[in-house]
């Protein structure tokens, strides 16, 4: 019995836990072993993000090879003889092993080469460059619409919920689910373009005004301001308002509903009491303390949300004859454009790496538990 | 006597459920002057619910109501919102049961407390940071400057349970709730945690209202004490009162307190049917 205690005691003297529990500020040694750490942390995510892109890469490979689809076929046409075939088939390194194909495509998807497109006689390459800011211009637009209605009117609604304003804003987000994208398009078109003619119609832009400022970003917003030309700028933002109204609308009901059920959860929290008995007034104990924590998990769904716009959205794109990369993606995938096809493939997916890794970081930003 | 810090009559909290309204607190009807009083019963006796009742923080869709709940000679439940919320933290305070959920996870615990005087008082910056330093340090914190920036995951309960303490006496309260303020925390730091509490109010000269369902800890730490069960008070003693505790229900309590200089085989079990009507 006293070993036992003996062993007790000694055990407790050695507890780490039992060191002072007010530990030294820190010293120079352990802020430079910090430091070291957060250069090891990129480090890893720079790594992560490398593979994870690799495998990106992989995957694209491995679709384009297995594909019905003949890319030789799709250059030398279906008629010609056997020797021209497989001639272009040796040019087009098609007969070497896998694993040299493969490397050869990270090399040259490394040099920014993504091949030919064969419908549009473009590089890939050029054809994204052109299609892409066009998708991101009213994704990045119709998320903002998302964001600005959608946060508030989630947070209004949880802040009243059972009200009338909590009803209505959960009929909109009902809506949102309910309501199909081309339907939405093509009632918008009729009312506020062919009835109202507040907004124009299809396209980015009317032909007039076409090619008009110097393509510097590709987003016609951007470079008719950098321009400094007024009226391009209102023609593309009347051509572009409807869809990125359609699309808000939709990233609205979503972001909207989350943030509706992520206040409720904080709102039943035990600390929104402890602020309500300290006598913090409503709108503070509302934003301060029960929207702040909620920020983590909005990024998440923001990001996905916004992740989702930036694919393209085929049905908003063919209505409104908007030139993007859903657009595009689409013809390819018709036209059996591989190299298109997978060239928009890549760019979709690095956009996901890319904006799973942006919330990464700004979680660790937010959240101090993170750190 | 002074004329009562608390004074409330025939409180009533009310429920709506599926089989028709319920009644959590039914009838309660007591005064508090700067002294400490205690409030015991087993849980989902009212306890709690009556603190709560007692600041207007019973969410919707119970209801309060009462003959009189006076503070200070104040109709609470005549108060607007934006009047309650005045008095609230500044008048009257309450510390909640577990650091862990009950303080704000994203705010610095220093940021948390500078709220609690902020709320009611402009400060200049340097004043308040001096004011949130002393204030830790009266709950006994070592290094308040370091702490106060440390965020409520980064400290033990029983520390955690000394900065509620703080931010609620911060704003010099005439009256602390305390809803069971250690029955989240380790034996060994409950009684640290109720001395700091003693020490506030005794100092001060304050009153408060300690919530437990521990009949000991509450008899050593007030002078008064009410037992409740199914929201009605059964029993109001002094605290060196208790051992002639006439209710059986108190009786029953304190016979199934198991003490350390007997030996029992078997603790009693509450026989219920000794006070319920059927």
């Amino acid at each position: 019995m006293r070993r036992v205690l003996r062993e007790e005691s000694v055990r407790l003297s050695q507890d780490p836990q039992t060191e002072p529990p007010h530990a030294p500020r820190r010293s120079p040694a352990a802020l430079r072993r910090g430091a070291r750490a957060a250069a090891i942390d990129l480090g890893s995510v720079l790594v992560a993000l490398a593979l994870t892109f690799l495998g990106l890469l992989a995957i694209t490979f491995v679709i384009g090879r297995v594909v019905p689809i003949d890319p030789v076929v799709a250059v030398v046409g279906d008629r010609a003889p056997l020797a021209v075939y497989e001639k272009a088939r040796a040019e087009m390194g098609l007969d070497r092993p896998l694993l040299v194909q493969f490397a050869a495509y990270v090399g040259h998807v490394a040099r920014g080469d993504l091949g030919l497109s064969v419908s549009t006689g473009n590089t890939v390459a050029a054809d994204l460059r052109r299609v892409f800011p066009a998708t991101l211009e009213v994704a990045t637009l119709g998320i903002l619409i998302g964001v600005l209605l959608g946060v508030p009117m989630g947070v209004l609604a949880a802040s009243r919920q059972g009200s009338l304003t909590d009803q209505l804003i959960r009929v909109v987000g009902l809506l949102g689910y309910a309501v199909p994208a081309f339907w939405l398009g093509l009632v918008g078109l009729a009312v506020f373009y062919a009835h109202y003619r507040w907004v124009s119609g299809p396209g980015r832009i009317d032909v007039y005004f076409d090619g008009a400022v110097e393509p510097r970003t590709g987003l016609l917003l951007i470079d008719s301001l950098l321009a400094g030309d007024i009226e391009v700028f209102g023609n593309a933002l009347s051509h572009i308002l409807l869809p990125a109204a359609v699309l808000g609308f939709f990233s609205l009901a979503y972001i909207g509903r989350m943030t509706r059920s992520f206040m409720l959860d904080q709102l039943s929290q035990e600390f929104i009491t402890t602020a309500r008995v300290k006598g913090v007034p409503e709108w503070r104990v509302i934003w301060r303390h029960a929207f702040k924590p909620i920020r983590v998990p909005l990024i998440t769904v923001v990001g996905l949300s916004y992740a989702g716009l930036l694919e393209g959205s085929v049905m908003i794109e063919t209505i409104f004859a908007w030139p993007g990369i859903g657009n595009y993606l689409t013809t390819a995938l018709l036209n059996a454009d591989m190299n298109a096809v997978l060239g928009s493939t890549l760019v979709v997916g690095a956009i996901f790496i890319g904006i799973n890794k942006m919330s990464d970081l700004l979680y660790r930003l937010l959240d101090p538990r993170a750190r | 006597m002074t004329a009562p810090l608390l004074d409330i009559e025939n409180l009533r909290v009310t429920f709506p459920t599926s089989t028709g309204p319920v009644d959590v607190v039914r009838g309660l009807s007591f005064a508090l002057g700067r002294e400490r009083l205690g409030i015991v019963g087993e849980s989902g006796s009212g306890k709690s619910m009556t603190g709560r009742a007692i600041l207007r923080l019973v969410r919707p869709p119970g209801r309060v109501t009462a003959d009189r709940l006076h503070f200070d000679g104040i109709d609470l439940l005549a108060q607007s919102p934006r009047r309650m919320r005045l008095i609230r933290g500044a008048r009257i305070s309450m510390v909640m049961q577990d650091p862990k959920f009950s303080l704000n996870p994203v705010m610095t615990i220093g940021a948390q407390i500078a709220e609690a005087v902020l709320t009611h008082e402009r400060v200049s910056r340097v004043d308040l940071h001096s004011r949130v330093v002393a204030m830790l340090e009266a709950v006994r914190i070592d290094d308040p400057d370091r702490v106060a920036a440390l965020y409520p995951h980064e400290v033990s309960g029983g520390m955690g349970q000394r900065v509620m303490i703080a931010m609620m006496l911060i704003p010099q309260p005439d009256v602390l709730i305390a809803d069971e303020p250690t029955s989240a925390l380790d034996g060994s730091v409950q009684a640290q945690v109720l001395d700091i509490i003693n020490e506030q109010i005794t100092s001060k000269g304050m009153g408060l209202i300690l919530i437990s369902h521990d009949l000991n800890m509450v008899a050593s730490y007030c002078e008064r004490i009410l037992v409740m069960y199914r929201g009605e008070v059964v029993e109001e003693c002094r605290a060196d009162a208790l051992a002639d505790a006439r209710h059986p229900y108190t009786r029953g309590l304190l016979a199934a307190m198991p003490h350390i200089d007997e030996t029992r085989d078997e603790l009693p079990v509450l026989d219920r049917r000794a006070w319920t009507t059927p």
